[in-house]
This record gives structure tokens, C-alpha cells and sequence, in this order.
């Protein structure tokens, strides 16, 4: 088996074969979405932002992990069970203590809404960070494989938090948003949905764009990411640095997991395959590339909405989980920097 | 700090009691015999698993220790463990029962030799099912081994996903009913002695056998045998060695001349083969393989058996495997039923996998090498690894510092 093995490894990693396989997965898929598109332009259109809505959820999340990665080459699975509970907790203060409910305003709600974030944004951002101060810190020195296996030790923990606090229910508050169509252009809708998810959303990420590109404290994190140990000789306070860096990703989970609250329906385990998805936008992107986590997310969106949603020989939602998964595997075996990201001397 | 030498002969030598393993193999196998007695003790006979759990212990630990070569050995995380397992559930599915009733085949079956679709006998069925995923262990492990640890980690979680979803949606491939779809494959026959059954007293099938979980459970220990025989040795074969040395230092392993995709791949491949070993026979004794069985939450159940044991130390995922078989089995019901009775409306039974989390996070901090620790990796995990960061070095030290009383 040895030699075969090995041969058909360095057929696998022969530039040529890698890259013909790859156009050729590129070129189907391409020609499935042209031809849908011909078939029916509109409700192509219309499912399309649909993905658009999913894909700013994902890539909340996903940029959650990518930050992460980037600065403890760490895969934080317990990341989507924080963004699960922080959606159910935004729910407890939306439904119970602000008790909103579908009779209330807009205006009320939007109220609710800014209340809601700056509880639950706080809270979760110190809740990440004391997860990583309890469970990944201690094991900085140890093999690789020790914060990663706490940290699905974590995910577990989370999601059995968030299943001992809220059941086995749904929640959901996508009664209390407005209902239907914002705006068309032509034919194609868009919904409140998107515009809302985009409204919350989009500050969120200039916020966190301003943050990492033009402060002291977001130079310092890129400059852990870049390099540890530099950093250290150059006086960087790495543990706070890393502090900072899960308080951010927590922040963004609370915002995911609000918007996620509003706009689908979430419960105790949401966030472990949502997490998955997220982690998959993440490598797609190119792991600890930010703008390449939102790209990423926006793909794998798209294609989740597609997959469910188009009617020419769409495999439909039993094979989600199987595309996103398979198209993670083949990123990483193809082209393991990512789509936006460099390539790394490990080869990963 | 002691010296070298010290240190050498203390990762060489495991004082282990000469007569421990015996008496634990004899104790095993004469579980079904004494089972009663024990249960029927005051206090702790509640406790006392049955046989019939035991049959699913046993099962568990072969897993466990398969996976146990790919994480305790050469350290490569794997995460869709289930994978495998739901393999040799299917094979079982595919040669012992009557999915495929579309031919009548026969071959020294428990069942009549007229009925449709293929029967062949559990033991065959069982080698069948270990090759299988032998070779399912290889077509996953050659794209992604080369990836580095944590990737590989997330794309075996990948794959165990995939792998289920595909048995589960397999109802029509093309018109054709591979796996019949969320039904899963029953009756899958049961593991018997047709043979042997035709001029002794031995039963012919131990599924309708009197004492089917008897002749389950000895079934399932003679193969947990076979398995820890052959992880022990090779562990101390030229492989397992080189599988030590990829966990301990890939670079230095590779720069020793251990050629790491390949060694990587037989450990992935062989830590396959008993998990499709061992899913086979739980599906024959289950009477089925259900794709509702094949969940995440089941390879980090399994993860949870190694690292509650201890990486790499075949003693310990024995203990481990047990304790968390027992716990899933019937231990938790037992426990929450004794806090009921004390009054506390508390049902550990719904957060076994929290418990499990739990379990996973104390260990890796608390006692990283496990209940019952491999010296040499407890070494490895107590003193760090080559790549100590160096912003630690101030509070940690390195590998490397000398101690004056080395010289």
C-alpha cells in the first residue's frame, strides 16, 4: 500500500491535476448557476439575496473564528454555542424583559433592539473571554491538539447551558420584525429582512474594520497574528492582546446571534452547525483573513440557498450539510490558503 | 530536574504487575457467570451493569481503542470517528441481511439458506467490515493527512458528517436502494456458530439463543482481546514507534528518515479497521444499523473514552471506555434515578454530553495524560513540546534549559 499510497499522493499534488480538477468542480458548478439563471432570472435573483441574508449571518460568525484563528491558530468550536446562547439570551430580552411582541411599534422594536446589543454584546464578550482565560490560556504550552480538544470540550459545555437554561424550543423573532418586501427592483424583492440584517450588520463590520486597521490596540492584534513572538520583544502585552481579541469575537457573536434571533429561528444546538458553516466560510475565505471570512461567508450563503432553493437539478436541503462540508474538504485539500489568503510554509 | 539517563529509563520501563492482566482477563470473561451475584448486593448492586450493556461496553472500547492509534499514537485529532463506525455498521448491513434481496446468497449463515439477500456468516462479515473501512480510513486520510493537525481535525469532523448523510439520503441512488434511507438496514442477522452448532451444544445463533447476551458478550470479549493484543503490539512495533515519533516532534520523526504520509496513513487506516470491526458486531447485536446512531456527538464521546483514559495508554482506554460506556449504557439513568429518589428533580441523562464536555475540559487541565497516564506522553504534555512559545519562557522555561545537576 506504501508506494501506491505515496504515488498517488504526489499525482494528487502534481500543480496540473490539482488545478484541472479544481477548474472542472469551478466550471459545473458555474454552468448549473448559468443555467438556472437562463431558466428563470427573477427567482434566481430572489433566492440569491435570500443566500445574501444568510451569507452576513455566516460571515458574523465566521469572521468570530477567523479572528481566533488568526491570532492562536486556535479552531474555537465552542464559538458557535456562544453565538447560540447569546441569540437565546437576546431572546429572553426581547420577548420577557423588554416584552416586545408582535403588537409593538417599529420604532419600539428598533429601541429593543439597541437595548438588547448593549447587554448582550458586553456579556458575551466577557463570557468568550473567560473562557479562553479558563480553558485555552493554561494550555498554551501544550501539544496542539490539547486547546483544541478543550475546546470542543467547551462547545459541549455551552450548548448543554444553553439546552439546561432554554429546552429543547425554538425561539424565534421573526414575527416582531416587519413583514415582506421593502423594496423591488423589477421583480426581484428585497425583503425586510435583508435590509434589517444589512442594517445591523454593516456597522458592525465598519466598526470592527476600524478597530483592527486603524487603532493601537488592532495593530497590536495584528501583529500578534503576524508574529508571537516579534510582538512580545516589542512589548506587546500578547495575553491581553488575545484577551481582546476573544472579547471582539464574542461581541460579534452576540450580534450574529441577535440578528440570526430576528431573522430564522434558533435553539440549544443552532450553533453547532451553524458554527460549522461559519468555520467552513472561514476557510474558504482564507483562515484569519477578515475580509476573506465575510467573502467566504457570502459564498457559502449563496450556495446553501441555491442548493435548497433553485428547481434545475438541485440536490436540495438533505445534502446541505454534505456540500458545505464538501466543499470545505476540497478547499483544504485544493487550495488550503483560502481563497483570499496566503500561503503558509506548513502548507495549510 | 533528573538526569537523562533518569529520565530514559523512566519512559522505557512500565512496572507494570505481572499478574494485573491476567486476572483482569479472567475477571472479563467470567462477567456473565457472576453478574447476578453482584447485582444482587446491597448498596452497590444497583450499580452493576448487565451483561447485555456489557455487550455494548466491550463494543465501545474496541472503538476506543482504534481510535486510540490515531490520537494516543500519532496524535492526529480525529473528530468524525462516527464515520467509520457507521462503515462497518452498513457492511454488516449490506452481507448479513436482506437489503439486497434481489440475489440469495448463503455462506455458512445462523439463518436458513433459502431466504433472500446475503447471509454471510458475522465472522467473515466482521473481517469484511474491518477492510472496508480500512480502505474508507485510506481514501480519507490520503488527500488530508498532509494537512496540519488542527485542519485535519475539522475535515475528519467533515467527513463525519458527510459519511452518515450519505447512508441516510441512500435510499434511490439512481433508483437503486443502497441503504434504505432513515429506516436504516434490519434485521441484520445475528453473529452465531452454524458450524460448530451442527455436532456440539453450542448455539447456532445467538440472537435466539437462551442466553443471547451470554454468547454476545464472550463474542465481543474474544474481539476486544484480539484488539488490544494487536494495539500492543504495535505499539512497540517498528510502526507504532514511528507513529510515537511523528506525535512527539513531526519534524524531527521526518528528518530521522519516518516517512510521515504513509505512517500517518496506516494509523488513520488501522485505527479504521477496528472501529469497522467493532460496528458490525454492535450492529449484529442491535439487530440493525440506523443512521440516527451516527451523530458528531458520538465521535467526541468516543475522544472523551481516550483522553479520560490517557492518550496513548491501552490500560487507560480500557478504564475510560468503561466508565463512559457504563455511564451512556445505564450509569447516568442509575444516578439520576438515585437523585430523584433523594428528591431533586435533576435528569443527568439529558446532559450527558455537557457531562462529557465537562469531563473533556477538567482532564485536559487538570490531568492531561489521563487516569491512567502512558509515561512517555505525560512526559511530553508535563514538559511541553519543542515549539514552547517564547513569551512563556519567563514563567515556563524551555525544554532546553539545563539544570546544573545534568552535568
Amino acid at each position: 500500500m506504501g508506494s501506491t499510497a505515496t504515488s498517488v499522493l504526489r499525482t494528487m499534488r502534481s500543480p496540473n491535476v490539482v488545478n484541472g480538477l479544481g477548474f472542472g468542480f469551478v466550471g459545473v458548478i458555474v454552468l448549473w448557476l448559468v443555467v438556472n439563471f437562463v431558466k428563470d432570472p427573477t427567482y434566481f435573483l430572489n433566492v440569491g439575496l435570500d443566500g445574501l441574508t444568510r451569507g452576513t449571518v455566516y460571515g458574523v460568525v465566521a469572521l468570530g473564528y477567523t479572528l481566533v484563528y488568526g491570532i492562536l491558530q486556535l479552531i474555537n468550536f465552542a464559538h458557535g454555542d456562544v453565538f447560540a446562547l447569546s441569540g437565546l439570551v437576546a431572546s429572553t430580552m426581547m420577548l420577557s424583559v423588554l416584552s416586545i411582541d408582535t403588537g409593538s411599534s417599529n420604532v419600539a422594536v428598533a429601541g429593543a433592539v439597541v437595548v438588547t446589543l448593549l447587554v448582550t454584546v458586553p456579556l458575551f464578550a466577557v463570557l468568550n473571554g473567560s473562557i479562553e482565560r479558563v480553558a485555552y490560556r493554561p494550555l498554551r504550552n501544550a501539544p496542539r491538539v490539547a486547546p483544541l480538544i478543550t475546546a470542543v470540550g467547551m462547545s459541549f459545555i455551552i450548548q448543554n447551558v444553553s439546552l439546561a437554561l432554554y429546552g429543547v424550543d425554538y425561539e424565534s423573532g421573526s414575527e416582531l420584525i416587519p413583514q415582506g418586501v421593502a423594496f423591488r427592483i423589477g421583480d426581484v424583492r428585497f425583503t425586510w429582512k435583508l435590509v434589517i440584517a444589512l442594517a445591523i450588520i454593516v456597522p458592525a463590520l465598519a466598526v470592527l474594520t476600524w478597530f483592527v486597521s486603524s487603532t493601537r490596540q488592532g495593530k497590536a492584534m495584528r501583529a500578534v497574528a503576524q508574529d508571537t513572538e516579534a510582538s512580545a520583544m516589542m512589548g506587546i502585552n500578547v495575553n491581553r492582546t488575545i484577551s481582546i481579541t476573544f472579547f471582539i469575537a464574542g461581541s460579534l457573536a452576540a450580534i450574529a446571534g441577535l440578528v440570526f434571533f430576528l431573522e430564522f429561528q434558533m435553539r440549544y444546538d443552532t450553533g453547532f452547525e451553524l458554527g460549522l458553516i461559519a468555520f467552513t466560510a472561514a476557510v474558504l475565505g482564507g483562515i484569519g483573513n477578515l475580509p476573506g471570512a465575510v467573502l467566504g461567508a457570502l459564498l457559502i450563503g449563496f450556495i446553501q440557498s441555491f442548493n435548497e432553493g433553485l428547481l434545475w437539478y438541485a440536490p436540495g436541503g438533505d445534502w446541505t450539510r454534505s456540500i458545505v462540508f464538501g466543499i470545505l474538504i476540497a478547499v483544504l485539500v485544493f487550495r488550503p490558503e483560502g481563497l483570499l489568503g496566503e500561503r503558509t510554509p506548513e502548507g495549510a | 530536574m533528573t538526569s537523562i539517563a533518569d529520565r530514559a529509563r523512566g519512559i522505557a520501563s512500565a512496572p507494570r504487575d505481572k499478574w494485573t492482566a491476567p486476572v483482569v482477563i479472567v475477571l472479563g470473561l467470567l462477567y456473565p457467570w457472576y453478574t447476578e451475584t453482584l447485582q444482587a448486593l446491597p448498596v452497590i448492586g444497583d450499580f452493576v451493569p448487565s451483561t447485555e450493556s456489557m455487550v455494548v461496553m466491550v463494543a465501545f472500547t474496541m472503538m476506543a481503542l482504534g481510535l486510540n492509534i490515531v490520537v494516543g499514537y500519532a496524535g492526529l485529532l480525529d473528530l468524525g470517528y462516527v464515520a467509520f463506525y457507521a462503515v462497518g455498521a452498513y457492511t454488516a448491513g449490506w452481507f448479513a441481511s436482506q437489503q439486497f434481496d434481489q440475489v440469495t446468497f448463503s455462506f455458512l449463515s445462523s439463518v436458513p439458506s433459502d431466504q433472500p439477500g446475503i447471509h454471510i456468516t458475522m465472522w467473515l462479515v466482521l473481517l469484511m467490515a474491518g477492510l472496508l473501512t480500512l480502505f474508507a480510513g485510506i481514501v480519507i486520510g490520503l488527500p488530508t493527512l498532509r494537512l496540519r493537525g488542527d485542519y485535519l481535525a475539522i475535515v475528519t469532523l467533515g467527513f463525519g458528517e458527510i459519511v452518515p448523510q450519505v447512508f441516510k439520503n441512500g435510499d434511490s441512488f439512481f433508483g437503486f436502494d443502497l441503504t434504505h434511507g432513515t429506516f436504516g438496514i434490519a434485521p441484520i442477522d445475528a453473529a452465531g456458530l452454524p458450524v460448530l452448532a451442527s455436532f456440539t451444544s453450542l448455539p447456532k445463533n445467538f440472537q435466539t439463543s437462551p442466553n443471547r447476551a451470554m454468547w454476545f458478550y464472550l463474542g465481543a470479549f474474544a474481539l476486544l482481546l484480539i484488539t488490544v493484543f494487536c494495539t500492543v503490539r504495535l505499539r512497540d512495533s517498528r510502526l507504532g514507534r514511528a507513529w510515537i515519533a511523528i506525535r512527539e516532534d513531526e519534524t524531527a520523526a521526518a528528518a530521522m528518515g519516518v516517512p510521515l504520509m504513509r505512517t500517518k496513513t496506516w494509523s488513520y487506516a488501522i485505527g479504521a479497521f477496528f472501529g469497522g470491526v467493532a460496528g458490525a458486531y454492535y450492529a449484529s447485536f442491535r439487530g440493525g444499523a440506523f443512521p440516527a446512531d451516527f451523530y458528531f456527538q458520538f465521535s467526541v464521546f468516543l475522544l472523551c473514552m481516550v483522553i479520560l483514559g490517557g492518550m496513548g495508554s491501552v490500560w487507560g482506554v480500557i478504564a475510560g471506555a468503561m466508565i463512559l460506556g457504563y455511564l451512556d449504557r445505564e450509569g447516568l439513568a442509575t444516578i439520576g434515578s438515585k437523585i430523584q429518589d433523594a428528591g431533586l428533580n435533576f435528569d443527568p441523562t439529558k446532559y450527558q454530553f455537557g457531562i462529557y464536555g465537562v469531563i473533556i475540559v477538567s482532564m485536559m487541565l487538570l490531568r492531561p495524560a489521563g487516569l491512567i497516564p502512558e509515561r512517555r506522553h505525560k512526559i511530553e504534555l508535563e514538559e511541553g513540546v519543542h515549539d514552547t512559545p517564547f513569551y512563556d519562557v519567563e514563567h515556563e522555561g524551555t525544554l532546553t534549559d539545563r539544570d546544573p545537576s545534568d552535568d
